[in-house]
């Protein structure tokens, strides 16, 4: 299932393994991504600290963690083709895997429907 | 964590492809009569020719070690002639102030007086080394200790440090000897305050000397609420950074009971001094607590921008900063002025937090400064600003019922902002609005800065445009606005369509970074058969 | 007065639309006890003849360099510049334009960026260059802060044949930040030992070559020891013709290269402003602070250029940029491209033979004045003598003789032991009589 943060984060949690990213709607906000920062791996991330830097020409924005972990992988692809973010953020453009505790509480994170009725009040 | 001012950064739609029918008619050249396609450099220079006739070396044998150059760099020659054209030809696609009105907001515009380059060519400052012997140069320390004098008085300030290069570099400089000032009390305070309508300068500046940003909320009629900050000011605050009038061209109402709150907490009120061209002579910010002041000399005394640069940027300091005033500084002895470039040349009380460049500063723009100023008076300075608020809001009056005011409440200073509200529903962006002025022959507004208000577009008329001009330009936005209005979108969407250039591909310039020209790759016997 | 085109009837007129009563009135936010009644005291308006008289007067007072036998360098070199390079650069198109953000109307300065930064990454052998910083030394102390964010460390080795004002602009932004600087002892001689210096918790050694006293630097063995500890190579150069003979930085291994262009384009100008040339590997590229122009299409598929990668810039970045620097020097880098055009490769070797060649002969011609000493083997167009007694008069007395020997390294390193060290550099506008009065010159006043 996928979760999505007030800041437009996504993630999507399969055992001890979460995927982030950024969504539909922040993609199209931000117009033609041009260049993705990517942490390195091993990296201990905090909660609602910062994971990854996507920059289009105009803009450069945080992607924060919405849960702490480990970074295990990072989308290399995104280097040599960003605009990956733009075609399917919430797919091929994804930008870290993080190793993350068992069970960690993810109360705060709202499901697709939540998060589009959210869009809604924007 | 989104920035949502994003923006087009491409031409509608995909990237056109390969052979796409100009929309404009064809020529052979390329070229539009006056308008000609200018080659790089690279593509009509050859290596053996050179535009400068030179003696020939004696040939003696070099004493250059093992580090003689061992290929020749690659860079073609052009002659006279040529590098004329090139050149000519080049600066016949730029837009100046020479050629129109220029309002872009927060970067003043005017008119740059021509007297002001005759003056600085003149051998005695333009052809003076920095280190030759002080007793071979007493006319250029006057011209920096005049124009300094001039600055410390206009802007009832007792000290001025005279070297920083350009705005930024200058905010760093006062930034500094806020610093310097602040361990000289055996403190740590590293805690700036910077209101979100700020010039993106001041939180990179306090950043880069190891402070910690922390944001003061806008009021909803564009001002800082005295009440804000004092909600936000303790032990650990270092200074407030506030633009004066600020970045909505506004005059911060709340200023002097800012600064006091300011000092009362311990801290220091550095402003930016980026739109001073707007109260000289009205009002001096020393009178309203002000500790650390940049001049940007290339605004507000009008010395050219130049195509980005060079600037200069004098800090004016209260005397709670002086002392820490960095090297060089000028020291008047019985009226003499004194070089100090040196630690050991310092005088007790003299406690320099450093240097910020080498030599003395920008003298070519102080030159050029010295004589706008000489030129105006304090009579002509202040008629500037005057002139310089009168044409912004004239402006603003002319537009205020078509276009959409976000801080109607306050007069404007010498800059008038509106938002994108007035394009709501016609499908034009702020962007698409400033690419047809260029059509119409303007240079556009500031765009989507100050980031408080969405799309913005901000106003600099300056004091250089006669009332007709002014009448002419607010005509032309009126027509553009009725013309949005009406749904005639394509005068927008697909400017500008009469520059040098349509709209050029951001997106691909950043995606694959092509900074330098590169040789074409040879062509392949294939290729060159078919 | 000539430039303020409104009327009194223009004010008047503008003021009621306005629809306000007095200019005052839109200055109503002003607190009315801060506002001022009177003018400021100051002198009044003037018309042009007048201010040229008072400034005419002012330039009067001092020594202009073509005026004298002159060799003075140390950070700034006098040069012959040719009469188009100042003609163009004061077209009004290119004087009076601002920073290139609207491209479809500023394609003039954004091609001249372009070729700007293909010239200086040819000259110092580096991959990419911006569009230019404020001058030599804030270009190396950016330099510095770039090294730091490549490589999350914050020493500094600096030579001591870096130039003393350029170490002090170092020293003062790493202060300020809380960065280390390690500077070694001022090296008159070029003997000293910077490997040593070295170590794992260096981030970048900051080299200048030619130095400040004149040496050729080999800085192959430093970029090995440097790459060695995980810490890049700073190469600095104060004159940049030097590279029409000596081998760039970027092939003996630097890693960012900063340095002063003031001698291809631009006046002496008692010392700004000039224009820092900055270049360094592509894959630094997104930590480079400054300004970068890059190459497009437009709409209709021509060839374009426009200002990009601005994402590292204050204007979008804010307090996480690379540097709080907004603008370049741009007239300044305009007067260098043009001046470097018109020379083009040959041009340039042969204007950096000229000056070597200058050089050969002050140093043999100064050498043979008895009490003299040249302390270099190799230079460029700059070299060190040691005087008997005080430098620093012994500038003064040839000065008063109208000879402007050289810089008394005293001035700027002041109670280092330095005293009886003068810093001479030669160039093409140098004459054999020149050259001959100081010797003679010199020879008298020690």
């Amino acid at each position: 299932m996928t979760l999505y943060t007030k800041d437009h984060e996504w993630i999507r949690i399969d055992g001890n393994m979460a995927t982030i990213g950024i969504s539909q709607y922040a993609q199209a906000q931000l117009g033609d991504v041009v260049y993705v920062e990517l942490p390195e791996t091993g990296k201990a991330i905090d909660k609602g600290k910062e994971a990854a830097v996507v920059e289009s020409v105009k803009a450069a924005s945080e992607v924060y963690a919405p849960i702490a972990g480990t970074v295990f992988e990072v989308n290399a692809a995104l280097t040599d083709n960003p605009a990956l973010v733009n075609e399917d953020p919430e797919g091929e453009g994804w930008f870290v895997r993080l190793h993350v505790p068992q069970g960690t509480d993810t109360g705060d994170l709202m499901d697709e429907a939540t998060y589009k009725a959210f869009l809604e009040t924007l | 964590m989104l920035n949502d001012q994003g923006r087009p950064t491409r031409p509608e739609g995909a990237a056109p492809a390969e052979g796409t029918p100009a929309a404009t008619p064809w020529t052979f050249t390329g070229n539009r009569a006056l308008r000609v396609e200018e080659p790089l450099i690279f593509e009509i220079g050859r290596a053996e020719t050179t535009g400068v006739d030179l003696p020939a070396p004696d040939g003696l044998a070099p004493r250059l070690g093992r580090l003689a150059r061992k290929a020749a760099p690659d860079l073609p020659g052009l002659t006279e002639p040529e590098a004329m054209r090139h050149y000519v030809r080049l600066s016949r696609s730029n837009y100046s102030i020479d050629t129109g009105l220029y309002p872009l907001g927060s970067c003043t515009m005017k008119h740059n007086p021509r007297l002001n380059e005759k003056m600085a060519r003149l051998p005695g400052f333009s052809d003076v080394h920095p280190l030759q012997p002080v007793s071979t140069v007493p006319g250029a320390l006057d011209v920096i200790a005049d124009l300094g004098g001039w600055l410390c008085r206009l802007t009832g300030m007792d000290a001025v440090a005279m070297s920083p290069k350009a705005g930024a570099h200058g905010e760093l400089c006062g930034m500094m000897a806020i610093k310097a000032a602040i361990r000289a009390r055996g403190e740590t305070r590293n805690v700036v305050l910077v209101p979100e309508s700020a010039h993106g300068t001041n939180p990179a500046t306090a950043a880069l000397i190891g402070m910690t940003v922390r944001d003061v909320p806008a009021r909803a009629d564009g001002t800082v609420d005295v009440e804000a900050v004092k909600a936000l000011l303790g032990p650990d605050v270092a200074a407030i950074m506030l633009t004066n009038p600020n970045t909505c061209g506004i005059f911060e109402p709340e200023v002097a009971a800012i600064a006091e709150a300011v000092h009362a907490a311990g801290a220091y009120f550095y402003a930016d001094g980026a739109n001073f061209n707007a109260i000289v002579g009205k009002v001096r910010p020393g009178d309203l607590g002000v500790d650390a002041m940049h001049i940007n000399l290339h605004k507000t005394f009008s010395t050219p921008h130049g195509g980005g640069g060079p600037g200069a940027g004098p800090v004016v300091l209260s005397s709670r900063l002086a002392p820490f005033a960095p090297l060089p500084f000028i020291r008047l002895d019985a009226g003499r002025p004194v070089l100090v470039e040196t630690e050991a040349g310092t005088a007790p009380g003299e406690t320099p937090f450093g240097r910020m460049t080498a030599f003395h500063g920008q003298m070519g723009m102080f030159t050029r400064a010295l004589a706008y100023m000489l030129s105006h008076g304090t009579d002509g300075l202040r008629q500037a600003s005057e002139d310089a608020v009168l044409a912004a809001n004239y402006v603003r009056a002319g537009l205020a019922d078509l276009m959409t005011l976000p801080f109607p409440d306050h007069p404007s200073m010498h800059e008038v902002l509106f938002d994108d509200g007035f394009l709501k529903e016609t499908g034009i962006t702020t962007l698409d609005f400033a690419k047809a002025m260029i059509d119409e022959g303007y240079h556009p507004m500031t765009m989507y800065f100050p980031l408080v208000v969405h799309g913005a577009m901000l106003i600099e008329p300056t004091e250089s445009e006669s009332k007709a001009s002014l009448d002419l330009f607010v005509a032309t936005l009126r027509d553009l606005v009725l013309s949005a209005k009406r749904g005639e979108t394509e005068r927008f969407t697909q400017a500008p369509r009469f520059a040098p250039r349509r709209r050029l591909d951001e997106t691909r310039a950043a995606r694959s970074p092509k900074l330098r020209w590169e040789k074409p790759k040879p062509w392949t016997a294939a290729e060159a058969a078919e | 007065m000539r430039y303020h085109p409104l009327t009194a009837t223009d004010r008047a007129e503008m003021l009621a639309r306005i629809g306000v009563p007095a200019i005052d009135a839109l200055f109503a936010d002003v607190p009315a006890d801060k506002l001022l009644t009177d003018l400021i005291d100051l002198p009044r308006m003037r018309g042009e003849l007048e201010v040229e008289r008072l400034m005419g007067r002012m330039a009067a007072k001092n020594v202009p360099a073509s005026s004298v036998p002159f060799f003075v360098g140390a950070g700034a070199y006098k040069h012959h510049v040719p009469a188009t390079v100042d003609h163009l650069i004061q077209r009004s198109e290119f004087l009076t334009s601002y920073t290139p953000y609207q491209p479809e109307i500023t394609q003039g300065t954004l091609q001249y960026l372009f070729e700007f930064q293909t010239q200086v990454a040819e000259l110092t052998g580096m991959e990419v260059a911006n569009a230019s910083m404020y001058d030599g030394s804030t270009a190396t102390g950016e330099a510095v802060l770039m090294a730091h964010r490549l490589t999350r460390r914050n020493k500094a080795v600096v030579s001591g044949g870096l130039h003393p004002q350029y170490r002090a602009v170092v020293e003062t932004l790493s202060d300020m930040a809380e960065d280390r600087v390690q500077a070694l002892p001022p090296d008159p001689l070029g003997t000293e030992d910077i490997l040593a210096a070295i170590d794992r918790d260096t981030s970048c050694v900051v080299v200048q070559s030619p130095s400040f006293y004149g040496h050729l630097i080999d800085l192959a063995p430093i970029a090995e020891k440097a790459h060695a500890c995980g810490a890049l190579l700073i190469a600095v150069f104060t004159e940049v013709v030097s590279l029409g003979l000596i081998e760039p930085p970027g092939r003996q291994g630097a890693d960012i290269v900063v340095g002063e262009g003031q001698s291809i384009g631009n006046a002496l100008g008692f010392g700004g402003p000039y224009v820092g040339l900055m270049a360094t590997r592509q894959k630094f590229l997104r930590q480079m602070p400054g300004r970068l122009c890059g190459e497009t299409v437009d709409a209709e598929n021509r060839r374009g250029f426009v200002l990009t990668l601005s994402t590292r810039e204050q204007h979008i970045r804010r307090d996480k940029a690379t540097s709080n620097i907004c603008t370049n020097s741009g007239l300044c880098c305009l007067a260098f491209t043009i001046h470097m055009t018109l020379l083009g490769s040959a041009g340039l070797e042969r204007l950096a033979r000229l000056n070597h060649e200058a050089a050969i002969k002050l140093a043999d011609a100064l050498g043979r004045v008895p009490g003299v000493q040249v302390l270099n083997d190799g230079f460029f167009n700059e070299f060190t003598l040691r005087v008997p007694g005080d430098a620093a008069a012994v500038i003064e007395r040839l000065a008063e003789r109208g000879i402007l020997g050289g810089l008394a390294v005293s001035r700027l390193e002041p109670g280092r032991g330095l005293d009886d060290l003068i810093v001479v550099a030669a160039t093409e506008v140098n004459t054999d009589e020149d050259r001959a009065a100081y010797a003679e010159a010199l020879a008298a006043v020690i």
